[in-house]
């Protein structure tokens, strides 16, 4: 199933984005991204930076099909997402995307190996036979194969973000998107995550869109977009990005 | 597991403390229901039993006698008819027409369990200089028990009417000095007598009827009151003892006879239980209104706490009806699982109150009817109380705009 999706987004982009806008208000609009035109390819790893209120964050989450354009069009894996129902958008939003945020966001009820399955219980309604192994060898490739059962808030702030790394990418999706996934950590550790996501970008092929506020993170991705007051500012390459220090 | 159930069931084991101090307002309320319910329902059988325990529930007799005026009254235009005055026959004893047939009737009609014919009629109780005015009941013993079970209220002697056997009430026996073996002669008021053997002495628990009942075989009374084969009333029970009045209209309409239920021959006892019954039921409703009220706080505050929590289940592709049903469930699981406290507190309760007050001879002053049906009802009743209180927080949690709780909590 991930293998055909896959296939199928080969032929194109997974994001295009033309024109895309967003306005908040009602009495007073706001307009907070004036015209977007934005195209993620199968396989970046891209960073998306800007000063706080530029609209990254609200970028994200309209790419994260978490909230709608006022005018534009996004188009997912090749198909035009913002027009389809609000049920529809939960099923390729559960089955294409991955969500990684600044305060990890794991349920504090369930264990780490729990937390890793929810988005395949969640899509799937019960559990079925090879969820539990794939959730366990995903925290077993991030080290933490010997604490699939703790729970969540037993673990150190770095065991919660690669917890939750694990399950941005149960479902096995096209892209990862992550908003300041290591804002929220010390140098050491958020380089870890960091390492951690460009293994999997490397050897699942996922892309990512790191949104974040570290010049040094920034300097890591392969691509980096620059947002400013609702405007992309730049977009630009970073040759050999993979090769710095600190991978 | 279905992913609802999982998470609904986590949501509740970890909020331990909110999920305890619910399932104690909920039991609480289930308890209250089923100690009042078990008090009140034992109440009212035993304050029925006491009153109408020896009448039967439904009286069927025939017809009473008519004047059927020849002559038809004139109504002309404008005109006064004059009214003459109709004189009530006087009331003879009479059988019901094909009994039989009448009592086949009955006993096939739903809700009845018992039909029992009788024939009954004034006599007097002779012996030496002594009489007593009596009330004569030709009954057959094996259907009439299960109307009046003589056999449990015998003080003496045993249920036997056979031949020319009788069983005499503990008043009658006192007064006229006789007793188990002891030759008794009736006579009825048309001249009539025979002398019976008297083979039990019963207490039904009233001293009018143990002075003035005195039961023989049908077979006896018939000879005695001139109603040879004839049947002077049938006695019914149903199984409900409420839906008495229901089936007596039934069966006048079925059989043209007339059909009294108890209800109808003690009114007032009736309006005083309805009372009980109704206020009884508005001090349920209130309880259940208070218990939904608790339960959709709890719920709606829980949604509030975890309104992160639905957001990240939401961005990972729960579906807002995943969302609903994870809170439609821990409402259900909150309502049958307070029930089951309730009901072991609220049978605690009742047992210990009927444990507290005992009659003399160690049957509770205060009973109490205690049944899986009572349980039954009042889960049920609490499980989907839960579920409706549900709805409101479901809703709730449903319309959370992931974005935003995942921004701003």
């Amino acid at each position: 199933m991930a293998e055909a999706r896959r296939e199928a987004a080969k032929s194109g982009p997974i994001l295009r984005l033309s024109g895309v806008r967003k306005s908040y208000g009602q009495a007073v609009v706001t307009e907070i991204l004036h015209g977007i035109d934005l195209t993620l390819e199968r396989g970046e790893f891209a960073a998306l930076i800007g000063p706080s209120g530029s609209g990254k964050s609200t970028l994200l989450y309209l790419l994260g099909l978490l909230d709608r354009p006022t005018s534009g069009r996004i188009e997912l894996a090749g198909r035009e997402v913002s027009t389809l129902s609000e049920q529809e958008r939960t099923e390729r939003r559960g089955q294409e995307l991955g969500f990684v945020f600044q305060f990890h966001h794991l349920l504090p009820e369930f264990s780490a190996l729990e937390n890793t399955m929810m988005p395949m219980l969640a899509n799937a309604g019960r559990e079925q036979p090879g969820m539990r192994d794939r959730a366990g060898r995903l925290l077993a490739s991030i080290g933490l194969g010997d604490r699939l059962d703790s729970r969540v808030t037993q673990l150190s702030g770095g065991q919660q973000q690669r917890v939750a790394i694990a399950r941005a990418l149960a479902m096995e999706p096209l892209l990862v998107l992550a908003d300041e996934p290591t804002g929220n950590l010390d140098t050491e550790t958020g380089d870890q995550v960091f390492a951690l996501m460009r293994r999997f970008n490397r050897e699942e092929g996922t892309a990512f869109l790191v949104v974040t506020h570290d010049p040094g993170i920034a300097a890591r991705c392969d691509r980096v977009i620059e947002l400013v007051d609702g405007r992309i500012e730049s977009d630009r390459r970073t040759p050999g990005a993979e090769a710095r220090p600190g991978e | 597991m279905p992913f609802e159930w999982m998470v609904a069931l986590r949501f509740l084991r970890e909020g331990r403390a909110q999920t305890a101090l619910i399932l104690g307002g909920i039991g609480i309320g289930v308890g209250v229901i089923i100690f009042l319910s078990a008090l009140i329902t034992a109440l009212q059988t035993s304050l029925i039993d006491r009153t109408t325990g020896t009448q039967a529930q439904i009286v069927v007799r025939p017809p009473e006698d008519e004047v059927r005026p020849l002559v038809r009254s004139v109504e002309g235009p404008g005109g006064v008819a004059p009214a003459p005055r109709i004189e009530r026959p006087p009331q003879r004893l009479r059988s019901i027409l094909n009994g039989a047939q009448a009592m086949a009737a009955i006993a096939r009609l739903p809700r009845v369990t018992a039909v029992a014919p009788t024939v009954a009629g004034p006599a007097f109780a002779l012996r030496g200089a002594a009489n007593s005015s009596i009330a004569l009941r030709g009954v057959e013993l094996t259907s009439y028990s299960r109307i009046l079970d003589l056999s449990s209220r015998l003080t003496e002697g045993k249920a036997r009417l056979l031949g020319t056997d009788a069983l005499i009430g503990v008043e009658l026996a006192k007064d006229l000095g006789v007793g188990v073996g002891d030759k008794l002669r009736i006579a009825v008021p048309s001249g009539r007598r025979q002398v019976f053997s008297i083979t039990g002495v019963f207490d039904v628990g009233n001293r009018d009827l143990n002075r003035r009942w005195v039961f023989v075989s049908l077979r006896s009374a018939q000879t005695l009151l001139d109603q040879r084969g004839g049947i002077s009333t049938l006695e019914v029970k149903v199984d409900e003892i409420f839906a008495a009045e229901e089936v007596a209209q039934t069966i006048s309409a079925r059989t043209g006879l007339i059909a009294d239920s108890w209800m109808k021959t003690n009114a007032q006892l009736l309006t005083g239980l309805r009372s009980q019954s109704s206020s009884s039921a508005l001090i349920q409703v209130f309880v259940i209104v208070a218990v939904a009220l608790g339960i959709a706080s709890v719920l709606i505050v829980s949604v509030v706490q975890k309104s992160r929590e639905i957001g990240i289940l939401r961005a990972m592709g729960t579906s807002t009806r995943r969302v609903v049903r994870i809170f439609l469930i821990e409402g259900a699981i909150l309502g049958l699982g307070g029930s089951l406290v309730g009901i072991a507190f609220g049978s605690g309760l009742a047992l210990f109150f009927a444990s507290l007050a005992k009659n003399p001879d160690g049957s509770a002053t205060f009973p109490v009817a205690l049944g899986a049906g009572l349980f039954l009802r009042s889960a049920a009743i609490a499980t989907t109380v839960g579920l409706l209180s549900a709805v409101l927080p479901a809703r709730r949690a449903a319309k959370l705009d992931p974005a935003e709780v995942i921004r701003y909590g």
